[in-house]
């Protein structure tokens, strides 16, 4: 009997065994289907249901969600108080992808190109470490290193360039009355915040660039400038890429540090947070959440068309 | 000091106002599951709304949703404990469930397996027309009669001749100021809205704060209420559009005054010792925590009068552990915990002897920091809605939000 079982379960197993041989596509049907389930119902699926609410409206009188579709809300984001923010956050975010791919380049580029042993080592705990400590705790301490009585006001008293900050803070929009209630300091934690995802990208888009090219590049008589300009930067250029699609993506929907350090103005993120949180305006929340998904899509389709993802 | 950070970010959202959305949820096409949940629940119950007669045993357990640091059991620190006495007491134990917004107290309460809840003005009257919450039998409770005259049949719990809400803690919004710059209280509210030389000399512009959410709007209604009477306002959650314009008007003008809007509790106490800031409305809670540090400030009521927060417990129209519910009621009147808490919190206590008689560690002079002589000057928090009792419309509170932050954006 149990000798007949056995045959019976093996029998099973064979046949299971010999029908994913036979059909390799269904072998790799069922593979793929846990993660395809994982991110079209669960990941995509969430965030169309999103997508969704921003098809409807609100009603201006009472307050209650209309469920039907239209662009109505679509429409608010163009009221200045709503268009405001979403230029206020591109711009920022524009600003702090430049800033970290000039400062994360050369950074990236002594690493890649000069930094051996204990000193590679060294490069990549400096930049990984700000990563490992708690984000809001390296905000809360930016914020007192700008505050008024902080001491980066301190060390400018110090030397006596005080008139400097302030003839600086005077300047309008990019100043206030301190470095951490300016659009500057916002703009400096972003800075600070993000330049490892710049980094590391360009580290190692900089490391496949060849040596060998280089030289040529130099034996040929170009200029560094040049060799800079038509060598290394093109080719070196997925990684900024890679690196500008994470500082951009994490500038456009962080809502922390704006509420921590800046002037109190809105980005996008405070705007789908305050709406969706505290009034009850899903639909709006919802159409503030496509602006950045949009931005993105454009961001990518013009990267894409630079030829930036030729080389990956 | 983490319960602070966490209600003061709590407090943004304890305002809100989503009225309907509990009840809209049913004819949409997207139900997100909560809201499956809360239709069920609430198609599958008829009402209950039985009172409760008699005490019996307790039941050993009793589960309360409450705002984050109004339940301590000396876990946070160990001189602020009212928990464990009543457990010894009873026999009930406590579990605490904390919630962050009013939104997300109605949506547990809408959920059901909780027993009591600590809401505030929005929520209670929320829970009251959801029949979420059971009318109390204030006989049950003995010492209902030490609880504040002012409070006993306060409109966010007492509806219709029924009480649904036993008192818990209140507060003003006061406005606080830097002792150094101020040598004796500034009277009105005009130093954080209106541009003027503070008494050092110095321009307000940049040295004062605003709160960060639209129930900042009804500060500004509440000045205009007193400053310009010809508006007519009669309540500084009740605004026609005039009114609503007039105020809005008034917060542009101190947009250009304030550098940054405060948000958090702590951020804010951060900017008065590191941004050299003069004038501030602000929580009780700050005010005892700056001094208690050291630093040179002190809170006033002006001569308009402040907004302020009132929370009352009320009870699960299904709960299941009435007996423990009554018993917690009880002691959340009688024991230390009126008493103590209003230290913790800044608040002040539901009952006015917890301030004097030496139950906990609340002084007369504490309550009077606290606000406690105010209470007629307070406008209590409650959500702006379209239909308003004073004059028929009124500008809801999801329009508060958006133009709230318009004006944030120096629109």
């Amino acid at each position: 009997m149990s000798s007949s079982v056995d045959t019976q379960a093996r029998g099973f197993l064979t046949s299971l065994s010999d029908t994913l041989w036979r059909k390799p596509g269904l072998l790799v049907f069922l593979l793929i289907l846990p993660p395809a389930l994982w991110l079209g119902i669960i990941y995509l699926g969430s965030l169309f249901a999103l997508l969704a609410q921003s098809f409807f409206s609100i009603d201006e009188f009472t307050g209650i969600i209309q469920y039907e579709l239209t662009f109505k809300t679509y429409a608010e984001l163009f009221r200045p108080s709503n268009f405001d923010i979403i230029i206020r956050t591109v711009v920022m975010s524009a600003a702090v992808t430049i800033a970290a791919a000039i400062i994360g380049f050369p950074v990236a580029y002594y690493a890649a190109r000069y930094a051996r042993g204990k000193w590679k080592a060294l490069f990549y705990l400096g930049v990984m470490m700000p990563l490992w400590s708690s984000y809001l705790v390296k905000v809360y301490s930016w914020k007192l290193i700008l505050a008024k009585e902080g001491i980066l006001n301190w060390l400018f008293e110090t030397l006596h360039l005080g008139w400097l900050l302030n003839a600086y803070l005077s300047i309008p929009i990019i100043g206030g009355n301190s470095l951490s209630v300016s659009a500057t300091g916002t703009f400096l934690v972003f800075l600070y915040v993000w330049l490892p995802f710049m980094i590391l990208p360009v580290q190692a888009a900089l490391e496949r660039v060849p040596q060998s090219m280089l030289e040529a590049s130099g034996d040929l008589g170009a200029h560094p400038a040049q060799t800079f300009r038509h060598v290394l930067l093109p080719l070196a250029l997925p990684g900024v890429i890679a690196g500008s699609i994470f500082t951009f993506s994490l500038t456009l929907g962080d809502y922390i540090i704006p509420q921590i350090v800046g002037s109190s103005r809105r980005f996008i993120g405070q705007a789908v947070y305050a709406y969706q949180g505290t009034a009850g305006n899903i639909p709006l929340a919802a159409a503030f959440a496509v602006v950045p998904i949009l931005l993105m899509a454009v961001y990518l389709w013009i990267a894409k068309r630079q030829g930036a993802f030729d080389a990956l | 000091m983490g319960v602070g950070l966490s209600h003061s970010l709590c407090r943004l959202g304890k305002i809100a106002g989503c009225i309907h959305r509990g009840k809209l949820s049913m004819n949409t096409v997207l139900k997100s599951g909560t809201a499956m949940v809360l239709a069920l629940t609430l198609a599958g119950q008829t009402s209950a709304q039985t009172m409760l007669t008699e005490l019996g045993e307790g039941e050993g357990q009793v589960n309360i949703v409450a705002w984050p640091g109004y339940l301590e059991r000396g876990e946070t620190d160990k001189s602020f404990d009212w928990i464990t006495d009543f457990e010894e007491k009873t026999g009930c134990k406590v579990a605490i469930k904390n919630a962050n917004t009013s939104d997300e107290m109605v949506a547990l309460m809408n959920e059901g397996g909780f027993d009591l809840v600590t809401a505030s003005g929005d929520a209670s009257l929320r829970m009251v027309a959801g029949k979420r919450v059971q009318p109390i039998n204030i006989d049950l409770i003995p010492s209902w009669s030490t609880v504040d005259e002012r409070l006993k049949e306060a409109p966010w719990h007492f509806v219709d001749g029924t009480h649904y809400g036993v008192p818990y803690m209140w507060g003003p919004n006061v406005l606080m100021y830097s002792t150094e710059v101020f040598d004796e209280a500034p009277t009105s509210w005009d130093v954080v809205f209106k541009p003027m030389d503070l008494p050092d000399g110095q321009p307000n512009e940049g040295r004062v704060q605003a709160y960060d959410g639209p129930i900042h709007i009804a500060d500004a209604a509440n000045y205009l209420m007193h400053n310009q009477p010809d508006l007519g306002i009669t309540s500084p959650y009740e605004l026609n559009e005039d009114q609503y314009a007039a105020a809005l008007d008034l917060l542009r003008g101190q947009r250009k005054l304030v550098g940054r809007y405060w948000h958090d509790a702590f951020i804010q106490i951060d900017d008065f010792k590191n941004e050299g800031m003069a004038a501030s409305g602000t929580w009780p809670f700050q005010v005892n925590l700056l001094k208690g540090g050291g630093a040179p400030v002190a809170s006033t009521i002006p001569v308009e009068g402040a907004t302020g927060w009132a929370d009352s417990t009320m009870m699960h129209s299904e709960a299941e552990n009435p007996n423990c519910s009554y018993m917690w009621m009880e002691h959340s009147l009688a024991s230390n915990l009126q008493s103590d808490l209003s230290v913790w919190f800044g608040a002040n206590p539901a009952v006015p002897t917890a301030c004097t008689d030496g139950r906990g560690m609340q002084t007369a002079e504490g309550c009077t920091t606290n606000g406690m002589d105010d209470f007629e000057r307070v406008k209590f928090w409650t959500t702006p809605v379209s239909t308003c009792e004073s004059q028929g419309t009124c500008v809801p509170y999801y329009r508060w939000v958006s133009d709230y932050i318009g004006v944030i954006g120096g629109r």
